[in-house]
């Protein structure tokens, strides 16, 4: 039951084969099974997951019939959820009890899903391993000394091992992507726009971007159909139609136009990554679609524009954490100053102040034209590559990594676990839709595809990436090393 | 040695919209600490600003006044810096695309020369909270109900040359914000707040002194005085052989001198942005017509108006256009009673005398524009005379009767029976033979003198032009 899709629990719920209760008992079981491991939950809410489990039960006997009532899930501890700690992975919010729900924990709540706890995290979402976490690392469920990928680490392990049927991410510069590439999931990262930012804890306010972690594409668009639309509490949220995403999953590919990038296959790629994705990619030409190479000539300045756009706008954005209203505050300061000071350097990490420390330089007086408006510059080309590229192909897919999960500990250079992101940052600097999706893997460990579409065509991505999961079962590869666990699989 | 001040003017106007500038807060002034600050306000993380379009609106209203242009994309920045009043940690501005543009404003000096002052840009922003430093043991409160109140802080080129001026321009430029309804812009209240850029140059040279700032002064006196005294202090500093420094100064009122005020705060590097939250506002041509279409009568045109329309003096015009109110409630009296002249003279002297006595403002008057206009009709229609009408008008003060009851009551009504005027001036007439005989020889003015001896025996109650006229007819 634990590994079934939320397509299946849904059906099922819906025949009344199961109920809620049942349903949400098995997942508590199972965290607290593998939790103590993984790491995943910063916070577990058995008590409340149940009461609305027997909640969405009750509806169910009155006729609701909603897609996602009565279906567990998880969120990254970035959304605010009224009455329940939110922490943002970092010591700075340890008692950070929120007073409201973020628009995204709210959709969920109003569609009837179960809040099963929120998920283990980078501090404030910086980070590309889960390490950064004042919570501790996350552990990749696939292999217990590798990093599960972050930010939302915790998110990727807790549904890779069936902790949760689906839960919620934010990817910034491929938080959710790497992650469910490491995890061997399914991430999808919307458009900037689609999905409401209200109550999302902001790192870099114009990349930031809400989106699901789940077991398959059809999961991920039955996530989307509660996700997205416009939230007038966010200005940046987009007054466009949201789509049915679950209607056009069985298109057929017949005459699908893919570009690979021949940037991404390039230097850096491991052998078994490229070939995974080569694999997948000729799956694809038997479905009716052509594969064109096609260049992306401005996407070696992506990292470099992204690390001086990225921590420019979270030196603001982390402001705010100064202990006078809220979170950490250190002890018995002398005076105001010593209050910011230490509570600030007690309460973030290093990852963390390092790049505020980045943004702050880069917005100083005498450096912004260097950095700050140069990068914005380079994000504006970027974004004319791919608009180039979509004038010729629907969709363009690549590794989503270069390689599979490292070892924990093993990056200890910053440059080096930035460089983490080189497939996926440039999407979010154009703000387009992308998903990451298992295809095999190699040393027991799974690698993901990147499938990146035009602006908006979040539709047309997850039907590309259903009609893969339709014709492979690697999505549906379960790591090993959970088999001895207790449960039931 | 001839010195020349240039001065420039930043002007803060709290806009009078019903919630804050990002948040659905209400703004209403004297609310307990801490009650209107919503999670927005208070920066709870993942909270979001939305623009409150009134503000906008009331910006776009100021510029289409000053004849500004509009910014069709004006841009919010992030000015960065740390205070337990600014929650964020940044104030929400806007830097290099301001909603108002260029513009200008006319002012007219005490000599009655005009001059027109630019004004180079007006922005919106953000208020941030209050901090109180007593009361808290040696702690600090913060009351955030402020905090996230829209501004518009209006910047004037450096082209005024006197405290004169300055105070010229800060007064119209009340008027003006006051006849839009976009703020109470009390400056006591702090809902209009002044720094003053000043610096002093040689006459005939063109490049600018150094600049001193003076930050947050809170009357038009004040302002007056701040600036007598920066100039005196800079012009001490340099003939003494010192140098000006640029810098923060504060107004001390009761030395009247301006203190540095220089710390670390004033040396920040405000590392500004462009807000990500906000998208850039785009403002097209309909819009700006449409709020051009809803704006009042400015005073410059109602001036205009009032002396051709009532055939004012200007100086009477300027006096009554400033206000919007004292200029509605001069049109009902003159309108009311068919004399635009003697509406204006009571208007703009026994009226506002006694408002100004009372410090009331026109809409405090106690006495309504109705009752000065019947008044008004009571001596064109030789009821009562001019001075008693003053009597009338004090006692309006204290009754709430009508002006006519007021008359009746009080037997005030004019003397116009030619009989008993005919008594007063034969009694006159024999108890000044010598003054008789002095007209008599030639004397002219010695009427006014009998006049008054006839006005004082009716108890002013006679009809003066009547006495007149009789007292020449008897001595001929």
């Amino acid at each position: 039951m634990i590994n079934s899709t939320v397509a299946e629990l849904s059906a099922a719920l819906a025949a009344g084969d199961i109920s809620s209760v049942e349903i949400t008992q098995a997942y508590l079981n199972r965290i607290a099974d593998l939790n103590g491991e993984l790491n995943a939950f910063i916070t577990v809410c058995e008590e409340s997951a149940l009461r609305q489990a027997a909640q969405a039960d009750a509806a169910r006997a009155t006729g609701n019939n909603s897609p996602l009532l009565g279906i567990p899930l998880a969120h990254k501890d970035i959304f605010c959820s009224k009455d329940v700690l939110t922490t943002c992975g970092s010591r700075m919010l340890h008692n950070f009890i929120s007073p409201y729900n973020a628009a995204v924990v709210e959709r969920f709540n109003d569609a009837g899903a179960v809040l099963l706890g929120k998920t283990n995290m980078d501090e404030f979402a910086m980070g590309s391993s889960n390490e950064t976490s004042f919570y501790g690392a996350v552990k990749n469920p696939w292999n217990n000394e590798c990093v599960p990928g972050g930010s939302s680490g915790g998110s990727a392990a807790a549904v890779a091992a069936d902790l949760c049927a689906m839960a919620t991410g934010t990817d910034t510069g491929g938080s959710i992507r790497q992650p469910a590439a490491f995890c061997g999931v399914t991430g999808f990262k919307p458009s900037y726009g689609r999905v409401s930012r209200w109550g999302m804890i902001a790192f870099a306010s114009s990349l930031d971007q809400a989106g699901p972690i789940a077991k398959s594409a059809e999961d991920a668009a039955i996530m989307m159909n509660t996700m997205a639309g416009l939230d007038i509490k966010d200005s940046t949220s987009i007054d466009k139609p949201v789509e049915d995403y679950t209607a056009s999953l069985n298109k057929s590919l017949q005459g699908l136009r893919i570009g690979i990038p021949k940037q991404h296959f390039a230097k850096g790629l491991s052998a078994e990554v490229e070939q995974a994705v080569r694999n997948a990619l000729a799956e694809y030409e038997k479905l009716g679609a052509s594969i064109k190479e096609i260049d992306l000539p401005n996407s070696h300045l992506s990292v470099s524009a992204y690390y001086v756009v990225a921590p420019a706008e979270a030196s603001a954005n982390l402001s705010r954490f100064d202990g006078v209203r809220y979170g950490y505050r250190c002890e018995d300061p002398v005076d105001l100053e010593d209050m910011y000071k230490r509570t600030r350097s007690e309460g973030f990490g290093e990852e963390v102040k390092r790049r505020i420390l980045i943004g702050t330089y880069a917005l100083s007086a005498g450096f912004y034209d260097a950095y700050y408006r140069k990068a914005q510059k380079i994000r504006r080309l970027i974004k004319e590559d791919f608009n180039s590229a979509f004038k010729e192909v629907d969709v363009i897919v690549g590794p989503t990594s270069p390689h599979t999960a490292f070892k924990l500990g093993s990056k200890s250079d910053p440059v080096s676990m930035y460089l983490e992101d080189i497939y996926t940052i440039a999407v979010n600097l154009a703000g387009l839709p992308a998903i990451s999706i298992p295809v095999g893997t190699a040393n027991g460990l799974p690698m993901g595809m990147h499938i990146v579409g035009g602006d908006f065509e979040e539709a047309k991505v997850l039907n590309v990436a259903h009609q893969l999961q339709q014709n492979s079962d690697w999505h549906k590869q379960k790591p090993a090393v959970l088999a001895s666990a207790k449960g039931e699989a | 040695m001839e010195w020349e001040t240039v001065i420039g003017l930043e002007v803060h106007v709290s806009l009078s919209t019903k919630s804050k500038l990002f948040s659905g807060s209400s703004t209403q002034f004297g609310a307990e600490p801490n009650t209107q600050a919503s999670i927005f306000d208070i920066a709870l993380p993942g909270t979001l600003p939305v623009l409150n379009e009134e503000a906008l609106r009331m910006a776009v209203r100021f510029g289409v006044a000053i004849g500004a242009e509009i910014g069709k994309r004006s841009v919010f920045d992030r000015k960065n810096y740390f205070y337990p009043d600014l929650p964020k940690g940044y104030q929400v501005t806007q830097l290099d695309y301001p909603t108002v543009g260029k513009g200008s404003l006319t002012v007219t000096l005490d000599d009655g020369s005009e001059k027109t002052i630019g004004v180079t840009r007006a922005h919106i922003e953000e208020n941030a909270g209050k901090s109180l430093h007593e009361e808290f043991n040696g702690m600090s409160g913060i009351d955030l109900n402020r905090a996230g109140e829209p501004l518009l802080e209006i910047v004037s080129e450096p082209e005024i040359t006197s405290a004169e001026e300055a105070v010229a321009y800060l007064k119209k430029l009340h008027t003006i914000i006051r006849y839009l309804d976009i703020s109470d812009a009390i400056m006591a209240q702090g809902s209009m707040r002044c720094d003053v850029n000043v610096s002093i140059r040689r006459k005939g040279k063109t490049e600018l002194g150094t600049r001193t700032e003076i930050k947050n002064i809170n009357s038009f006196r004040f302002v007056e005085k701040a600036i007598h005294s920066e100039v005196r202090r800079q012009q001490e500093l340099i003939e003494d052989g010192g140098q000006v420094i640029q810098e923060t100064r504060r107004y001390n009122a009761d030395r009247d001198e301006t203190t540095s005020m220089r710390s670390k705060e004033v040396a920040n590097d405000y590392r500004y942005f462009p807000e990500p939250d906000l998208l850039p506002v785009v403002i097209d041509d309909e819009y700006i017509a449409a709020v051009k279409a809803q704006l009042p009568e400015l005073p410059d045109a109602k001036k205009a108006r009032f002396t051709a329309e009532y055939a004012l003096s200007e100086y009477d015009a300027g006096v009554l256009v400033s206000s919007r109110e004292m200029a509605e409630y001069f049109e009902i009296v003159a309108r009311q009673s068919g004399d635009a002249k003697l509406a204006a003279n009571w208007v703009s002297q026994d009226l506002l005398g006694l408002l100004n006595k009372n410090n009331w403002d026109i809409t405090e008057s106690p006495i309504e524009a109705e009752q000065l206009a019947n008044l008004i009709l009571r001596i064109k229609d030789n009821t009562i005379s001019g001075k008693i009408a003053k009597t009338v008008f004090e006692t309006m003060l204290e009754e709430k009767s009508s002006v006519d009851e007021i008359i009746e009551a009080k037997g005030l009504k004019q003397v116009t029976d030619s009989g008993e005027i005919e008594k007063l001036v034969d009694e006159v007439i024999a108890n000044n033979p010598d003054q008789v005989q002095q007209f008599k020889e030639g004397k002219q003015q010695v009427i006014g003198f009998l006049v008054g001896q006839c006005m004082q025996l009716s108890k002013g109650k006679a009809n003066p032009a009547q006495v007149n006229e009789l007292l020449r007819e008897k001595m001929q």
